[in-house]
C-alpha cells in the first residue's frame, strides 16, 4: 500500500502551492497517472480519505488522467503503444526499450479558493 | 495529528542501534520547503472567484531530492550503497549475513535494517560486528529517501566503505523509492513462483541485478532457473543475474567478484 505514501506526497505538494498562494481550500486537484507508474488506482482511492483528512484537500474533488504508455525501442527506434513492461517491439521483437510516457506521477494543476 | 506541522501522519518511525533505547522521531514534512526556490513556476488564471494553479509537480520529487541529497553525501565520502529489495522470506538478511561475515575482513560495510516491526535483523547484524542502525517503519511498507537519510545520520559512516541498505520484504512498494543507491539488487528465492518477475514488473525494471537465492534446493522445487531469467531480461534486458545459496555458500563467489569490482569503478 505505497499508494498511501503517495496520497500523503500529492497532499503535502498540493498544501504547499496552495498555501503559497494564500489559498484558503482546494476545491479541484487534476492527477496525471502514467499506465505503467505503478500505482493501483483502486487503492489509491481507498487510501484518499485517509491522507485528506484534517487537510486543505478534504473535500476537493479529484480527477484522474491515467497516461497510456508508450515505448521508443532502443534497437529498431520505432515507437509502440505498450500494455505491458514485458511487451516486446511489435516491429522487431526487441526488449530494450525507452519509455516515452506512461510513467508519470503528476499534480496538472489545483483549483484553489 | 501532527502538531507542528499538521500533517495527518501518527505512525512512529523509530531508528536504534542495538542495544540501546529505542528513539522515536518524528518526521514533519516540512511542508515550508516546498515555497522556496526559483524553479516553482506557478501559472495562475483567474477564473471569476476560483484559481487555476498548474503545479505541474512530480509527486515523488520530495523523495528524489533528498536521494539525490544521500546520493551526494554517499559520493563525497566514496561509499557504495546497494537497496537490497525482496518478498519477505527470499533470504535478504542471510545474504546480507554471509557476505558480511565473508568480506568484514576486506572491506568495510555499514547496515541499514528496514523491517515494519522489531529489531531481529540489526541484532543479527550487530552479532557479526558490523554497524548497524535498525529503521522501524509502523504501518509503511517501504523505506523512503528520508529515512535513511535519518539513518544515516545516527550510522555517521567512514569513508571508503560499503552501505547495505535491507528494505523493507515486499515486493511491490520500494519499487517507486529510490533511495540514493548505486545499485538495487532484487532477490528472489526457489521456493517462490518463477514468474514472479512478470507478476511483479516494477521492482525486476527499476532494479539493476538479479540474485536468486536457495539454489541448493533446486532438486526439490518446481523452480525454472532459466523461466525466470527469461522474464526479468525481457522487462530489463540489462539485468545481470547471480545464482547462489547463501546458506551452503554456492554460488557466492561471483557475486563478491562483482561487489569488488563495483568499488572500483
Amino acid at each position: 500500500m505505497h499508494e498511501l505514501s503517495i496520497a500523503m506526497s500529492i497532499v503535502s505538494a498540493a498544501e504547499a502551492g496552495a498555501k503559497a498562494n494564500n489559498a484558503v481550500r482546494i476545491k479541484k486537484i487534476y492527477l496525471q497517472i502514467g499506465a505503467l507508474s505503478g500505482i493501483e488506482l483502486d487503492a489509491l482511492d481507498f487510501a484518499w480519505p485517509l491522507a485528506t483528512k484534517n487537510t486543505m484537500l478534504e473535500t476537493a474533488e479529484k480527477f484522474i488522467e491515467v497516461v497510456p504508455a508508450k515505448a521508443e525501442c532502443l534497437e529498431c527506434k520505432k515507437e509502440f503503444d505498450i500494455q505491458n513492461p514485458f511487451d516486446p517491439c511489435p516491429h522487431c521483437g526487441s526488449y530494450f526499450k525507452q519509455y516515452i510516457r506512461g510513467k508519470e506521477l503528476k499534480i496538472k494543476y489545483i483549483e484553489i479558493e | 495529528m501532527c502538531s507542528t506541522c499538521g500533517c495527518s501522519q501518527t505512525d512512529q518511525i523509530t531508528y536504534s542501534k542495538p542495544g540501546e533505547k529505542i528513539e522515536v522521531v518524528h518526521l514533519h514534512h516540512d511542508h515550508d520547503h516546498h515555497h522556496h526556490g526559483s524553479g516553482h513556476h506557478h501559472h495562475d488564471h483567474d477564473h471569476g472567484n476560483r484559481t487555476i494553479l498548474e503545479l505541474e509537480q512530480d509527486i515523488l520529487m520530495q523523495n528524489n531530492m533528498i536521494a539525490e541529497r544521500v546520493r551526494g553525501f554517499l559520493m563525497a565520502k566514496n561509499i557504495f550503497a546497494l537497496n537490497l529489495v525482496s518478498s519477505p522470506g527470499s533470504g535478504k538478511t542471510s545474504l546480507l549475513e554471509r557476505t558480511l561475515k565473508d568480506l568484514k575482513n576486506e572491506l568495510k560495510f555499514y547496515v541499514i535494517e528496514g523491517d515494519q516491526q522489531t529489531m531481529q535483523d540489526a541484532d543479527r547484524i550487530d552479532a557479526i560486528g558490523i554497524p548497524v542502525v535498525q529503521i522501524n517503519t509502523g504501518k509503511a511498507c517501504h523505506l523512503d529517501s528520508q529515512m535513511v537519510f535519518n539513518a544515516l545520520e545516527k550510522l555517521n559512516p567512514d569513508e571508503n566503505s560499503v552501505l547495505m541498505i535491507e528494505n523493507v520484504g515486499n515486493l511491490v512498494c520500494p519499487a517507486g523509492f529510490y533511495l540514493g543507491e548505486n545499485k538495487r539488487v532484487v532477490i528472489i528465492s526457489t521456493t517462490e513462483g518463477d514468474d514472479k518477475p512478470i507478476k511483479y514488473p516494477d521492482m525486476f525494471e527499476s532494479s539493476d541485478v538479479c540474485v536468486i537465492n536457495k539454489i541448493d534446493l533446486l532438486p526439490y522445487v518446481p523452480f525454472d532457473v532459466n523461466k525466470v531469467k527469461d522474464y526479468a531480461s525481457r522487462i530489463n534486458p540489462n539485468m545481470a543475474f547471480f545464482e547462489l545459496s547463501a546458506l551452503t555458500g554456492e554460488g557466492m563467489d561471483a557475486w563478491y567478484i562483482w561487489l569488488k569490482n563495483q568499488l572500483k569503478k
